[in-house]
């Protein structure tokens, strides 16, 4: 009796933990990354290689050096981070940018803020952003490397966002949709295959790491909201379906707007949420300064995440 | 055949019903037995005998204490030995009649043949008094006393009476057990509490993981001259067993905050109480034996079994009968591994409601180190209450009364199921059971002052 363990019930615990809900969402991840790894070839093995160590070893060494904490790297959760913010740049990036976004999105937007679960936005976003504006010429380089299975001579081939705020709608007028759902080369190296995140996005489901609420009414909010101004006026505006497949809304949607901690737990709220940012993504792509939005509408939107958790809460047993 | 489940929440472990196919054994009579006073919800009764009285099974030796308490009888019969305080089984004190055990002899008037007695004679006074004559009580883990909640306020009208045959917690299948081999008793105990509930609608509630046990209800049920009674397939899903979670799957209304099952018509008893109040009334026979599971999954299954027990045998010498504690047991657990207690003491003895000895290997139960919050909801949406577990946490915290109050800690059923899905092992319930306790101390303080404030 006396190695007996005795403690309050439950006695036995789901085999979930924070650890294998990050390495789904690595493993889920896996489809778009081989891909871009085929088609940008070494540059970007170099920037996800970059991203994902300097994450790492940024949140080893802040949590053991500054905060003096347990280490939390084993939860994957920096590994998450590291890939995502590397989905989010082009493979053109130096290796030293790479960094300086995993510095500041693991020192200062996850850590600061206490960790994993503190951080108010999401940290691969707003590493993004704030490389994007203090180098936008590396952010907005959209020369394509040699990939493995793909060589160019070196094209720079700006992005369809980029060339439609520049030249409107004739300048991507003849697009081919089908490929771009399957290969979009040109632009973040994550959005290079539609179709390799929609798989990815799949697995999460079906292991039930995330629910399909904010994604679904992100992309029927850009379908509805592109929908109405391309009814309106379509020598415009571009179609709706342009607007899904393009700059990063199904990797944002599906990967970056359900993360956990800066998303509204309850199902109202992470609809509410989801709107939003299709709602913001649309007017920035229509009437904003930046081609693009997705990271933009994320960001705006995680600011009003604990405003939803205080106004929806879940519906209570016994109040029908 | 409709299949039915609750609305809010519920989680789906595996159910490891390992001991499934072992029929129900009889044990044999330890030389000792110690019979606990406090082992029904309320006060505890008040011993009768004396030290050195001779005293036969089936005799009374403890007189409720109050409105809320229930008699206790004698498991076997020899003599008194002593009346003293004794360790249950989470270490508490509390006073336990010793009997030094010289037979198995019987009051007179007890039926102890296996001859099914289906007529229902006695008028609804009679029955009340004879469950009650016979400490009878809930053995579905609460221990209420059964003729209290048969005999709802004026007032208040039974329109359901559900028969809990979920047994929703993973492993226990003593439930299970008696309802492929005393199916037909548990109906006749069935009729006896819809006749007391004035004929209402009569539903034995069992979950789809359990087939034959359906089968076996639905044919047992045609070859009975009863009406009204049926028999209702549910999804597998925990806590199915919870009573507000039943009255929700089968009748598809939900009890108010505070409020008693009879609000919305609903009267919920187990299938175990059934087979009880069976005995009691067809054949006079007090509540001094129930049903336990012997299992665990560092039990082989030929170590597993389903036992007849009486109350008052210590759980060392069940132990002992049944092969001895497996050496890789990390935690043993007297009842289901979601909701019950972790046994700190082997030499207590079992009670009415003791439903099982459950051995755990340290792999199933050992607690892993808690990591931050990462918000995802799980607790939330296993809730079966609607609750918001990490909302709870985080007010318990900030030692907001208030707040928890507001945010409804008091309806926690404390199923477990918080804790259970939380990927980052937040002992959720561990902190969140104490806050309940807190605000309903102010709550029932609350209510006694507002009492005082109207009798001025």
């Amino acid at each position: 009796m006396s190695n007996i363990l005795v403690s309050p019930s439950p006695h036995i615990h789901s085999a979930v933990s924070t650890t294998s809900l990050m390495r789904d969402v690595v493993i889920a991840l896996c489809p778009a990354l081989l891909v871009s790894i085929l088609f940008y070839g070494w540059s970007e093995l170099l920037v996800i290689a970059v991203s994902v160590a300097s994450c790492v070893l940024i949140e080893w060494a802040v949590t053991k050096f500054l905060m003096k904490a347990p280490c939390t790297i084993s939860d994957l959760s920096a590994v998450v981070t590291g890939v995502l913010l590397a989905m989010n740049l082009p493979a053109t990036t130096p290796w030293w940018v790479v960094f300086i976004g995993a510095l500041f999105a693991i020192g200062v937007v996850k850590l600061t803020f206490g960790g994993l679960g503190q951080n108010i936005f999401n940290p691969a976003i707003a590493g993004r952003v704030f490389l994007l504006i203090s180098f936008p010429t590396y952010l907005t380089d959209w020369t394509i490397p040699n990939g493995f299975i793909h060589s160019t001579d070196a094209v720079s081939g700006s992005t369809l966002l980029g060339r439609y705020a520049e030249g409107g709608v004739e300048a991507v007028a003849g697009t081919d949709y089908l490929q771009t759902l399957f290969l979009n080369i040109g632009g973040s190296a994550g959005e290079i295959s539609a179709l390799a995140l929609l798989l990815g996005f799949a697995y999460l489901l079906v292991r039930k790491v995330i629910k399909p609420w904010i994604p679904l009414s992100i992309f029927l909010t850009v379908f509805v909201t592109s929908g109405i101004f391309y009814l309106i006026d379509p020598s415009t505006y571009t179609d709706p379906l342009f607007n899904l497949l393009t700059g990063g809304v199904i990797l944002g949607a599906c990967f970056m707007a359900t993360d956990y901690v800066t998303s509204p737990m309850t199902t109202l709220g992470g609809v509410i949420y989801g709107v939003g940012i299709g709602f913001i993504l649309m007017m920035i792509r229509y009437f904003g300064a930046y081609p693009e939005g997705m990271s933009f509408a994320i960001l705006i939107m995680n600011m009003f995440v604990p405003l939803l958790n205080r106004w929806f809460h879940q519906s209570k047993y016994g109040r029908k | 055949m409709r299949k039915v489940t609750f609305s809010i929440g519920g989680i789906h472990p595996h159910d490891s019903k390992l001991s499934r196919d072992c029929k129900i054994e009889v044990l044999p009579l330890p030389q000792t037995m110690y019979v606990s006073m406090a082992q029904h919800l309320g006060a505890p009764a008040t011993p009768i005998v004396n030290v050195g009285d001779k005293v036969l099974a089936g005799q009374v030796i403890a007189e409720p204490a109050g409105f809320i308490s229930a008699y206790v009888h004698s498991p076997a019969s020899g003599t008194v030995k002593s009346i003293a305080p004794r360790a249950d089984i989470t270490g508490r004190m509390v006073p336990h009649v010793e009997i030094a055990v010289e037979g198995d002899e019987w009051v007179e008037g007890v039926d102890l043949s296996d001859t099914l007695v289906t007529d229902i004679t006695l008028d609804r006074a009679q029955i009340l008094e004879r469950i009650k004559q016979c400490g009878i009580v809930g053995l579905g883990g609460a221990t209420f006393p059964t003729h209290v909640k048969l005999n709802p306020a004026p007032g208040s009208k039974a329109e359901c009476l559900i028969l809990n045959g979920a047994e929703c917690e993973p492993y226990l299948t003593s439930d299970y057990r008696i309802l492929l081999e005393k199916t037909r008793e548990i109906i006749v105990g069935a009729a006896i509490m819809q006749k007391v509930l004035g004929g209402c609608h009569t539903v034995i509630a069992i979950e789809e993981n359990k087939p034959e046990a359906i089968s076996a209800v639905s044919e047992a049920l045609a070859s009975l001259p009863y009406s009204d009674i049926e028999v209702l397939s549910m999804k597998k899903r925990y806590p199915q067993g919870g009573e507000k979670q039943l009255i929700d799957a089968v009748m598809k209304r939900q009890v108010k905050s505070g409020g008693l099952p009879i609000s919305v018509g609903a009267v919920v008893q187990n299938v175990a109480t059934a087979l009880a109040v069976y005995e009691a009334v067809q054949k006079n026979k007090p509540l001094v034996t129930n049903t336990m599971t012997i299992t665990g999954d560092c039990l082989p299954v030929e170590k597993q079994h389903n036992y007849l027990f009486r109350i008052g045998m210590p759980l060392s010498y069940i132990a002992q009968v049944a092969g001895g504690v497996p050496e890789s047991a990390a935690k043993i657990v007297s009842g289901g591994p979601m909701m019950g207690k972790a046994i700190s003491n082997m030499d207590a003895a079992t009670v009415k409601g003791s439903s099982s000895l459950l051995y755990l290997s340290e792999g199933s139960t050992r607690r892993h180190p808690a990591s931050n919050c990462i918000r995802c909801g799980r607790c939330s949406d296993a809730c079966p209450m609607g609750l918001e577990p990490f909302l709870l946490n985080r007010l318990n915290k900030a030692g907001d009364l208030e707040g928890l109050e507001k945010a409804s800690v008091q309806d926690c059923i404390e199923c477990g199921c918080c804790l259970y899905s939380c990927p980052a092992n937040i002992p959720l319930l561990d902190y969140i059971r104490p806050a309940k306790a807190q605000v309903m101390g102010v709550i029932r303080a609350r209510a006694a002052a507002a009492k005082a404030a109207q009798g001025k």
